[in-house]
């Protein structure tokens, strides 16, 4: 008899992934400035360490939240009996105002709807566990999040159907993408409960336009499915166009109150606008009183710590602190953006254009062998192993098209940073090719102000001579 | 097309029993010594609430823990960015040490098996999803912690069949009952899949016995399946007796490193012993290598804060505090204990007699109008209703007979339980048979417990009586 489930078994924790397993090699050989000079930088990990100072500045001056008092009074007492599933009052009416504070206050969010859990990783398993039974599937944009393989499917039964997105129109949601993966899952015997979209995208870093908003609520809407949109990186928005939330989509469409307003889900978190992924903070909002009843009860699998929850709860009361910290995390985020980008183009790389997030979609095509996965984990391999950067391959995040390369810019210096694109320009044109490079470099400026698509600029590349790529 | 899972429209949370109704009647009107004196005092929720004083005076001493710092330097980005879910080192290193502090250092934990949780139903669910397929079975004593019909069934799919324990002994597990229980999941045609025990248990209030581990791993043996012991009142032992875990019996057995001791899963959770519910830390600890791999990629749903994973870490490896907190801690609950049992006994009213826990396991089976089920929750609601005390009723526990009821000591000031005492004897007293039986049961009582007979034989006395003097 089977002394231990099929869960811990079988493989669907996804971990054996090379996500995970760049991860792992950088554990053994992290670079340090001081240190280990020469080991390998971490550019797999989505996290926002730019702005820390802002919120020590404000812990230092506010020295209460952290040492459970109020008004001079211990309630170290009251937090440490506090063990509601309905969370902290204070905290839910203070994430409620910071949510609609990220999206202009042009929508607002009821307090009463919010589900606390710890992180987005758990708020979007337990949705996963109350709008679908086990065999289920869920639609996803590729390419995904990694870490969702394992969020949706592992505990819940759940399946993901891949709704194939391409660079030849910027990887956007189509319609007749949307519609295609919604028949692969009937031919897969699956009954489709819903879309999950992450806006902004993880591992685009685009923000996803109005227009994909109304095809997608348009489709949940027809099909009578659920829509999960992960807003995680809402607040990591940091130029032009701005963060539309699928909550604003249904206000402009008058649907609020509606049938399909019960439909739409959204997960948010203070992993990366806030960047505290340690403290677990995560939240479910929905319309759909049902929901929000039974996801309640299931955040008991994962509750905030209340110490943690009185600590943000005044923190993001603060509003002349949110307004600031917004702004000026912004500003950091679009500066170590524009500092990567420009790096890249001097090593002839580009990116799929964006504006938000903790990473660029980065375009190693023209550096593969041959346009296979097989040639990208190829490539993939020699930037850990010998150029030692960790970055993400596209093939991790499911991307159909081999080449496309995640990487982080706001977890490490900016000292770093310019190590990493030094290494990196050395890898591409070896030691000896200062000058290659800089015409490389006015090459794909011209390219950018034509503001040709991506696949374009494809050709130009295989026009070229193979030793030049 | 059904829009919500099966999970959400059927009824598995479990939140439809009385013990949480009781939970709600009381959030509507709750006793307040000043503003609120005639509500509902709450006995159905068990805390710990004796011994806040230690840990906020160590928190006073040691200003850097909740404030982030570590000498003196703030490490507040380090711990902003923790989120891996193998746990911050110093603190499972300190949880080791402390549950083996609360073992009287007899048996040794290895932080490297200990996977952390947010709370120890965190902790019990990633067992289940580790140990059980939907549709299996886990054998759980009777009574039970109500919360487990949520925690061990809902999302996973598991179910649990009851072994039955019944007063006749004290409740405590014997050979037959565990062959019975086995023998049932069978007929129902559900695969066993192991043994969940709490000890001490909730809400018996008493540790098991050295024979009754010897039992449970002996059973678990023959049928090749697991024992989790969920050992979340550890440290709320006051008896005479110490604590035995059931890791002290694989020690005594000689059965460390067999297959058998793979099979054996701890879970322990601050909780109940430090009084922190609201900062959600639980344990599990297992001897399964492959069970800490899954459970710790697992505690991703519900990792442990940062912020808390490093303050607990301060407050335990403090074990100049431990020692003092630990001991100091079962004195309180002990003299608290033995408030509520006289003031019970003094309304004519016996417990079983306890050891541990924040609660006692109450007979009120002389109070039932009828020896059911109905009678019992028409006597709960006058408690709830009439005297205003919310206490939970042993059906709730999926108790086996009638009349039984938790009620804790350890969540209201000494004040209020005295109120809470005075309002039950007024009662029991107002009621036909109380009059007649509280006044001569009390001395009776007194002589008896002077004996020190069972519980069974002290029943049999009772059944002597005439029927209109229950």
């Amino acid at each position: 008899m089977g002394i231990l489930s099929r869960k811990v078994t079988c493989n669907t924790h996804g971990q054996d992934s090379s996500y995970f397993l760049g991860w792992e090699e950088y554990e053994k050989n992290p670079y340090d400035e001081v240190n280990n000079p020469n080991g390998i930088i971490q550019m797999g990990l989505a996290e926002n360490q730019l702005s820390f100072d802002l919120i020590e500045s404000w812990l230092a001056k506010n020295q209460e939240a952290a040492n459970f008092e109020r008004e001079g009074q211990s309630i170290f007492r009251e937090l440490a009996l506090f063990q509601d599933y309905h969370g902290l009052p204070s905290f839910k009416n203070a994430m409620s105002g910071f949510m609609s504070e990220n999206r202009g206050n042009r929508v607002s969010f009821d307090p009463k709807k919010l589900v606390l859990t710890a992180g987005a990783t758990s708020a979007n398993e337990t949705l996963m566990f109350c709008l679908a039974d086990p065999g289920d599937a869920f639609l996803l944009p590729t390419p995904y999040y990694p870490g969702f393989d394992r969020d949706l499917k592992w505990r819940t039964g759940v399946e993901i159907v891949p709704i194939q997105c391409t660079s030849a129109n910027g990887f956007r949601i189509t319609k007749s993408a949307l519609e295609e993966a919604y028949k692969q899952a009937q031919k897969l015997n699956l009954k489709v409960k819903g879309v999950l979209i992450t806006n902004p995208s993880n591992p685009l870093g685009t923000t996803i336009t109005r227009t994909e908003l109304n095809r997608v609520l348009d489709f949940v809407s027809r099909k009578n499915i659920h829509l999960v949109s992960d807003e995680i990186y809402s607040g990591t928005v940091f130029t032009s166009p701005g963060f539309i939330s699928v909550m604003e989509v249904l206000k402009e469409n008058k649907l609020e109150n509606t049938d399909v307003s019960k439909r739409v889900h959204i997960v948010y978190s203070l992993s990366k606008d806030l960047g505290l992924p340690g403290f677990r903070v995560g939240v479910i909002y929905s319309n759909d009183d049902i929901v929000v009843a039974a996801a309640t009860k299931m955040s008991s699998f994962g509750l905030i710590s209340s110490q943690t929850q009185y600590l943000l709860s005044a923190l993001l009361s603060d509003k002349s602190f949110t307004k600031n910290y917004l702004k000026e995390n912004q500003t950091r985020l679009k500066n170590r953006h524009n500092k990567l980008v420009s790096g890249l183009e001097a090593s002839g790389i580009d990116c799929l254009k964006s504006n938000a997030g903790l990473f660029c979609w980065v375009d190693m095509r023209h550096l593969l062998n041959s346009n296979t996965f097989e040639a990208e984990i190829e490539l993939w391999k020699k930037i850990v192993y010998e150029v030692k950067l960790n970055i993400s391959p596209g093939s991790s995040c499911h991307c159909n098209e081999p080449g496309w390369f995640r990487v982080c810019f706001a977890n490490m210096s900016e000292e770093t940073l310019e190590v990493a694109l030094n290494r990196l320009k050395m890898f591409v044109y070896g030691p000896s090719s200062t000058t290659r490079s800089q015409s490389e470099h006015q090459r794909l400026k011209t390219l950018r102000k034509m503001k040709v698509s991506n696949w374009v600029f494809r050709l130009s590349f295989q026009d070229r001579e193979p030793e030049e790529r | 097309m059904k829009q919500l899972s099966t999970k959400v429209t059927s009824n598995g949370h479990g939140q439809d029993s009385s013990y949480f109704l009781g939970w709600e009647e009381y959030e509507k009107n709750p006793y307040d010594e000043i503003k609120n004196p005639n509500g509902m005092i709450q006995m159905g929720l068990a805390e710990n609430q004796l011994c806040f004083d230690l840990i906020e005076s160590w928190l006073a001493k040691n200003p850097d823990a909740a404030s982030l710092k570590r000498n003196g330097q703030s490490i507040f980005k380090e711990l902003a960015l923790f989120q891996d879910y193998h746990g911050m080192p110093e603190f499972k290193k300190a949880m080791a040490e402390f549950m083996e502090e609360i073992r009287g250092n007899r048996v040794t934990f290895n932080p490297k098996k200990i996977v952390l949780a947010a709370g120890s139903t965190s902790a019990n669910e990633t067992l289940m999803f580790c140990l059980a397929e939907p549709g299996d079975a886990f054998l759980l004593p009777t009574p039970y912690y109500p919360g487990f019909d949520r925690d061990l069934k809902w999302r996973t799919g598991a179910e649990i069949v009851p072994i039955h324990c019944s007063s006749s002994n004290g409740f405590q597990i014997t050979e037959s009952a565990l062959q019975q229980a086995y023998q049932q999941a069978h007929k129902l045609g559900l695969k066993v899949k192991g043994v969940l025990v709490t000890n001490p248990s909730n809400p018996l209030g008493t540790a098991l016995t050295r024979r009754e581990l010897n039992l449970l791993v002996d059973f678990i043996t023959s049928k090749n399946i697991h024992l989790i012991s969920d050992e979340i009142y550890s440290g709320t032992m006051f008896g005479f007796e110490q604590f035995i875990s059931v890791m002290d019996v694989l020690k005594d057995k000689k059965l460390e490193n067999t297959d058998v001791s793979k099979r054996v899963h701890v879970v322990y959770s601050l909780s109940k012993d430090l009084g922190l519910p609201g900062f959600r830390v639980g344990a599990i600890y297992s001897n399964d290598d492959m069970i800490v791999s899954a459970a710790t990629k697992m505690s991703s749903f519900g990792l442990v804060s940062s912020q808390t994973q490093y303050l607990l870490s301060a407050l335990l490896s403090d074990k100049k505090f431990t020692s003092q907190y630990l001991e100091e801690n079962q004195k309180r609950l002990k003299s608290r204990q033995k408030r509520l049992v006289s003031g019970l006994e003094s309304a004519g009213i016996t417990c079983l007699r306890s050891n541990a826990g924040l609660f006692c396991w109450v007979d009120m089976r002389h109070l039932l109008d009828t020896n059911t089920f109905e009678a019992e929750l028409d006597l709960w609601k006058k408690i709830v209703y009439n005297v205003k005390l919310n206490i939970s009723p042993g059906s709730s526990c999926h108790c086996t007979e009638p009349g039984w009821f938790r009620v804790c000591f350890a969540n209201m000031s000494e004040d209020t339980l005295d109120l809470a005492l005075k309002r039950l004897k007024t009662f029991v007293e107002s009621t036909d048979c109380g009059r007649m039986i509280s006044r001569s049961s009390h001395e009776r009582l007194k002589s008896l417990r002077k004996k020190t007979v069972s519980n069974w034989v002290f029943r049999v006395s009772w059944s002597d009586r005439v029927p209109d003097e229950r």
